[in-house]
């Protein structure tokens, strides 16, 4: 079924090609310039080249016009002596096959939770503390070092990262279960 | 009969009376009054502003005011906060430090602002001025740590040491126990920008236990939330307080904690820092959040519920800086809740993203103008724009002072009709009869500067991008723009024409800064020669502009006046452009 939706425009080959960068980006490493030529009107968003994530924009030196230190103040200490990412495999229910992401390169939960609604093109609803994600049948989910399923959003995000094994979307009752007090 | 009384004043009343009179505006047009005034004023003027370090030389600056205590410079062009303007191209505070070190004895403040400042200079500070007391640097950079050890050391009376968004070559923390003992004086420290994970944190803490009269105090993202609380208690005088790092996986009664020491702040009316912010935590903020006039939310990436949780509670607010996480819905909570709003930022989360991932859009703007008709400063980052919602912002808003619009995609027309956002910025110009600063974004035609030129009179300073269509754009504002000081456009198809035909406009101005437009190489040496008070500096970081052909345009160039002319510490890649049609190097 799944496989049948995905393929209702073209081949989608794209999405089952093996590549490196990060999930949901394209690959056209676009030269910086600080010239920009095109004239693109606002509401033309290119739908008609592909349906998973926009390209990258080609970056213009100083545009748009951000102090450096705003723009690094965004990761929080991305670039610090650790190195390596926190990479952990992140699976959608219904989905054919699993995606990779690291936790590092996201500074917090909404980050985390838009990309991972890019990735699968889908909603994931409000989150309270008390009721969990609202207003759609997905709810995401971790396995934490302890081997338990939790709901994403509970803890500080600095202990999550720390303490996520692998992330789960769960779909329909399964998920509203789990957001329902628990 | 009383022209004979005005003479007959002695030297020291008409000083006296001067003494009254602390703009800089004021002094100068009472030292253009006569010879005598002249010189009265100039023995007793106190404060010097100096806008663009170049434009006079230090010795002339000390010959003609001797006794200045307290000293303002400004280096680099604006455009050097968004790497236009290549490392190396100058504003350098030593040989101004090392010319008020002998003439200056009893020098006690210097304000600077993005400029070149070396641990020689601060050590010369440091050793040369018995009496100092204020140190800013604003976006400055070139010192380490060592020099603030020297600074710290060396000035036994020092009130305030402000490095705002400074880079500082962050060795150590320890800098910090550079302050003796003794010294209780201190009454204003940001640290903010100051990268370091160790901040000598104990040393930190009993500083500000011995300096009664701290009114401000801002701390730099290594230190901790577990930490505030002692802080705190120890500093309930605080009026402005930037927190470090607000993230913590504590338990539970270190938010009591907090919230208890927040709340024995009573005077806490400015808040900012809040970096890698836990929610959980921002309910320890809400006791003081009644004072609050300015917030800084703008490093705070949490989400709506919380931060409407957050402004609602601020009824006094006058000052917020925000991510566009707060999206429409938040700037509608703050435009019911905080009437007295005078100046809103919201920046990007996401500058480089290209798609939108919140809901932040020109309607939320539209929504603060008419729910805060005392707002005088807007800065406003989103990804599309209407003249209707200008045309609303401009007729809800008329005290604007300052309107900075930054449409993320180049040349965005208004998303509904299509067309140019000409008419919106035009409404700005119209209605805002006091604006001062403006920058501009989104797709604009020649029009947009007609409209700028015709009404913009008390604009001061315009910032322009990706836009216009001719000369004519650039020649509307050089012609109309009476009170114009400080211009910086960048890839716009502005030429020739225009320039040469206002040069004498440029005189009346602090700066002209264009880049990636089509003025010509022989234009800037016409300039040069044609306009000796003028410094025509061509930024070309390739080749000698001279390899070319002359009717080749620049990358980039700077043109302000001077009464000292051309500059000696240009690096390789600046040519001035002097009197004989030369270029200098």
């Amino acid at each position: 079924m799944e496989g049948r939706v995905a393929y209702e425009n073209d081949l989608n080959l794209k999405a089952t090609e093996l590549r490196l960068g990060l999930p949901g980006t394209h690959e056209e490493q676009q030269a910086v310039s600080s010239r920009v030529g095109n004239n693109k009107r606002p509401n033309d968003e290119s739908d008609d080249q592909n349906e998973t994530a926009p390209p990258p924009k080609a970056q213009i030196v100083g545009w748009p016009p951000i102090r450096s230190y705003r723009k690094n103040n965004y990761q929080p200490k991305k670039t610090e002596s650790d190195g390596g990412g926190i990479y952990i495999k992140l699976s959608m229910d219904g989905a054919p096959y699993l995606r990779k992401i690291d936790l590092k390169v996201y500074s917090g939960y909404p980050e985390l939770l838009k990309a991972v609604e890019n990735m699968f093109k889908f909603n994931i609803g409000e989150y309270s503390e008390r009721e969990g994600y609202k207003g759609s049948d997905y709810a995401p989910t971790y396995e934490d070092k302890d081997g338990d399923w939790m709901l994403v959003g509970d803890v500080p995000w600095g202990m999550f990262i720390t303490s996520c094994k692998r992330l789960r979307i769960m779909k329909g009752s399964e998920a509203r279960g789990l957001g329902c007090g628990v | 009969m009383q022209k004979k009384m005005m003479y007959s004043f002695p030297d020291d009343v008409l000083e006296h009376v001067f003494s009254f009179i602390q703009s800089d505006k004021d002094r100068n047009a009472v030292s253009a009054v006569c010879k005598l005034w002249y010189e009265i004023e100039r023995w007793c003027r106190r404060k010097v502003f100096i806008g663009n370090c170049y434009a006079v030389s230090p010795r002339v600056v000390i010959k003609r005011f001797p006794e200045v205590r307290s000293i303002e410079l400004k280096g680099k062009p604006h455009f050097a906060d968004f790497n236009l303007v290549p490392d190396g191209w100058g504003g350098y505070v030593l040989p101004w430090i090392v010319e008020m070190a002998g003439a200056y004895p009893c020098l006690e403040e210097i304000r600077l602002k993005r400029m070149v400042v070396t641990d020689e200079s601060l050590e010369l500070i440091a050793k040369s001025f018995k009496n100092f007391k204020v140190l800013v640097l604003f976006s400055c950079e070139g010192f380490s740590t060592d020099g603030l050890a020297a600074i710290a050391a060396g000035c036994k009376n020092l009130r305030e040491l402000d490095l705002r968004e400074s880079e500082v070559d962050d060795l150590s923390g320890h800098w910090l126990t550079h302050f003796p003992e003794t010294c209780t004086s201190l009454v204003s420290l940001n640290i903010s920008c100051l990268g370091s994970d160790e901040v000598s944190f104990s040393a930190l803490e009993r500083l500000v236990g011995r300096c009664p009269n701290l009114k401000s105090l801002r701390l730099n993202r290594a230190v901790t939330l577990d930490k505030i609380a002692n802080i705190l208690r120890r500093a309930p005088q605080l009026v402005d307080f930037g927190t470090g790092n607000y993230a913590s996986e504590l338990p539970p009664d270190v938010l009591l904690n907090l919230a208890g020491a927040f709340s024995s702040c009573k005077e806490l009316k400015s808040l900012s820092g809040f970096w890698d912010v836990v929610p959980a935590y921002l309910p320890a903020l809400y006791s003081v959040c009644s004072r609050l006039t300015s917030l800084n939310l703008s490093y705070a990436t949490i989400q709506n519920p919380e931060i409407i949780k957050l402004v609602s509670r601020c009824p006094s607010l006058q000052r917020l800086l925000v991510l566009d996480y707060i999206e429409d819905s938040g700037l509608e909570a703050l435009a019911s809740s905080c009437k007295d709003l005078q100046e809103l930022r919201v920046f990007p989360s996401d500058p480089f993203g290209g798609e939108p991932h919140v809901s932040l859009t020109e309607q939320g703007l539209v929504t603060v103008s008419l729910g805060c008709p005392k707002l005088q400063s807007i800065l406003y980052f989103c990804h599309r724009m209407t003249n209707a919602a200008l045309v609303t912002i401009a007729q809800s808003c008329p005290n604007l002072t300052r309107f900075r619009l930054c449409i993320i995609e180049p040349k965005t027309a208004d998303y509904l009709t299509l067309e140019p956002l000409d008419v919106g910025f035009g409404a700005i110009v119209e209605h805002c009869k006091d604006l001062r600063r403006l920058s501009l974004s989104g797709l604009l035609t020649d029009r947009v500067f007609e409209y700028i030129g015709t009404y913009a009179k008390k604009l001061e300073m315009l910032s322009v991008a990706f836009a216009g269509d001719s000369d004519l754009g650039l020649h509307h504002v050089l012609f109309g723009c009476e009170s114009l000081r400080k211009l910086e456009i960048r890839d716009c198809p502005f030429g020739d024409k225009a320039l040469l035909a206002n040069a004498a406009k440029l005189e009346t101005m602090r700066s002209l800064w264009m880049s990636s437009c089509t003025v010509s190489f022989g234009a800037c040496k016409l300039l040069g020669q044609k306009m000796p008070r003028l410094n025509v500096e061509v930024i070309d970081e390739t080749e000698p502009p001279d390899s070319r052909p002359e009717s080749c345009p620049v990358e980039k160039f700077y043109i302000y006046r001077s009464v000292s002319g051309p500059r000696f510490d240009k690096p390789p890649f600046v040519w001035t452009m002097d009197e004989e049609g030369k270029i200098m190097h």
